[in-house]
């Protein structure tokens, strides 16, 4: 191409003349990056050194940043290399560059052994600061509830049905269509294995308890965590970000009354209603698949479901099912209030809620099974 | 690519958007030449932001032509397109800087893309842009949420200039800024269309900026071009909103 940008030397008795000619734009970046280094390396000894401009067709800040760079590596102390024949179109741009002082590092923290060590310690003390945290939210959300039941007016009915519709009435469908598989699932994988030794009938035992007492509200709540928690984490993240709960908090108004009290509630309604309609599915697909591949017919699925399980194991399961979604909703309100400017911090902390979500939901529930054993329940 | 040699930069035929039943832009006609500052001007919610983004491809046409250095941008192939995007930059309205990168990753991103130059340079080029849009070195390692407004719209600026464009849009630039900030903003966009050639197409508000910086005017409403020309142009109009935009209580305490 006809507009390569050059440089070339032209020695002048005691000193020395590079003429630059060509494009020294942007486009031409590495060459003249080149080009430039190269030159650089003459500064050696000779007295008077020019960078004659005439010839360029076309200049960009790239190019006379180059130009300017290059003027200064041959540069010393004694004598100073000088730019020629600047048109005075591009003489600001070269004024302009020429104020480019020092850049300023990166730091980086190089890799090391306390280094790791200090991030290791961070995360133990960041293991605390979060179930702190958890606390001052189940504290706030308590005192907002204290101060609606003072003002039943400041309550916001709108919002809670609002986020009931999106927590628990959208989420029917899935929730229903997922706990019904499961419950297919136990009752085929029961039935294969217990009538190896003539056992088919205590599948309905199976099914009864574990979908009543354990899978069923777990599989929920586990499932809403990742449905809504991380809605809740992502919605609060954004406003945020965009600085829209600090313009609350101005005009007056607790954003914990405001938005996390009605989302608080909406979810902690909301699980119990899932997890019994996911109990009702998965029951329901366990008794078909009972009946259609285990021979178990309804009749005696339904005696035998009767017989096996007590109110108890209902109970046991809707008493869980507002705890963990209380634990779901803290924690999803707490990781959406964390969030900083960024978007990359909106993403880690609604991972964050829906990881930390889940792990506090299986311990809770491992929790319940140590205290309902307790009290024989 | 003959055409590419002809005065207009941006060439906008017939151009007709609708969202909905809403039609914004109605057979709409623009011309911006090479070389020129067009202050686009316009009633809140007349469409200037989205005949930029049109423009820019980001908001689709019902009919019409766009030309941009000649290439005609819907029948451009994925080359010819990417060959156009490098030419230009863009300033949006709130900045848009990636809110995870910081101000020099921010700067260096498009450099880092289209040139395979070693990474003393790009710090040096993004020292000497921070330097262009009159900010200090220190900002470099600070990420998008902890600038001002203000600094986020010259940070932005840097960025759209990163690669020496021949066009840039500004969308609103000096709205957000002190009286003297503006002022500089506009004196800046004046140095570098004389030093770089560059043309700008700017949508504001700013009647300083169209005093001091603008070349030429174009203004919208109902979907069309109402007017272009100069400043004694718009005044001399006798449509209505530019009597009241150029000759309102505002109007004459700038021009004082």
């Amino acid at each position: 191409m006809s507009g390569n940008p050059t440089l070339e030397r032209v020695a002048q008795g005691e000193g020395l003349a590079l003429c630059a000619a060509g494009n020294w734009t942007a486009r031409f970046a590495p060459m003249l990056e080149r080009i430039v280094s190269d030159a650089e390396k003459l500064r050696g000894s000779r007295q008077h050194i020019f960078i004659d401009v005439s010839q360029v067709a076309k200049l960009d800040t790239f190019g006379a940043w180059l130009i300017e760079r290059l003027r200064r590596s041959l540069s010393d102390a004694t004598a100073e290399a000088k730019i020629a024949g600047l048109s005075a179109n591009y003489s600001t741009l070269v004024d302009e560059v020429r104020r480019v002082s020092a850049v300023p590092k990166v730091d980086s923290d190089p890799l090391s052994v306390t280094g790791m060590f200090e991030q290791i310690g961070r995360t133990v003390v960041g293991i605390g600061g979060t179930i702190l945290s958890l606390i001052d939210m189940l504290g706030a959300v308590l005192a907002a509830v204290g101060n609606v039941l003072i003002h039943p007016r400041s309550f916001r009915l709108t919002s809670t049905v609002h986020h009931l519709e999106q927590v628990c009435w959208r989420a029917v469908p899935i929730v229903v269509l997922i706990t019904f598989l499961i419950g297919c699932i136990i009752s085929q994988q029961g039935i294969f294995h217990f009538r190896q030794f003539g056992a088919d009938i205590f599948v309905v035992d199976m099914l009864g308890v574990l979908v009543l007492r354990e899978i069923g509200v777990l599989l929920v709540a586990i499932m809403v965590a990742g449905r809504s928690g991380s809605a809740y984490t992502a919605e609060l993240g954004s406003m945020k970000m965009r600085e829209e709960i600090d313009a609350l908090r101005t005009m007056g108004f607790d954003p914990i009354e405001v938005l996390i009290l009605p989302r608080m509630l909406a979810i902690m309604l909301a699980l119990p209603i899932l997890a019994f309609l996911g109990a009702m599915a998965a029951l329901y697909g366990g008794g078909l698949v009972a009946w259609l591949y285990g021979g178990v017919d309804p009749e005696a699925f339904l005696l035998r479901l009767r017989d096996a399980i007590s109110i108890n194991h209902f109970i046991v399961g809707m008493i869980k099912a507002p705890v963990m979604a209380a634990v779901i909703g803290i924690v999803a309100c707490v990781e959406g209030l964390a969030v900083q400017g960024s978007a990359e911090s909106l993403g880690q902390h609604t991972t964050s809620s829906v990881v930390k979500g889940i792990f506090f939901v299986i311990v809770m529930d491992g929790v319940f099974a140590i205290f309902f054993a307790s009290i024989g329940m | 690519m003959a055409e590419q040699e002809s005065d207009a930069i941006i060439r906008v035929r017939d151009i007709t958007v609708q969202f909905g039943k809403t039609r914004v832009l109605d057979g709409l006609d623009l011309d911006v030449k090479r070389g020129e500052i067009l202050g686009f001007v316009g009633p809140s919610g007349a469409g200037k932001s989205v005949l930029t983004r049109t423009i820019i491809g980001l908001v689709p046409k019902v009919s019409g032509r766009i030309e941009v250095f000649g290439v005609d941008l819907d029948a451009a192939n994925f080359a010819e397109r990417r060959g156009v995007e490098r030419r230009w930059g863009i300033l949006f309205q709130q900045g848009a800087l990636f809110s995870s990168l910081t101000v020099r990753q921010n700067i260096q991103f498009p450099v880092r893309e289209y040139l395979r130059v070693s990474q003393r340079l790009l710090d040096e080029i993004m020292v000497a842009k921070l330097g262009m849009v009159g900010l200090k070195p220190e900002v470099a390692d600070r990420y998008p949420s902890e600038l001002s407004g203000g600094m986020v719209k010259r940070v932005a600026l840097a960025r759209a200039l990163a690669l020496d464009p021949e066009l840039v849009f500004l969308d609103e630039p000096t709205s957000g800024l002190d009286p003297i900030g503006a002022g500089d903003f506009d004196e800046l966009v004046r140095t570098l269309q004389r030093t770089l050639g560059l043309t700008v197409f700017m949508v504001t508000h700013d009647l300083d900026s169209l005093y001091t910086a603008c070349d030429r005017i174009a203004v919208l409403g109902n979907g069309k071009i109402i007017a272009a020309g100069s400043i004694a142009d718009m005044k001399a109009s006798q449509h209505p909103w530019l009597q009241q935009y150029f000759n309102g209580k505002r109007a004459r305490a700038v021009v004082g």
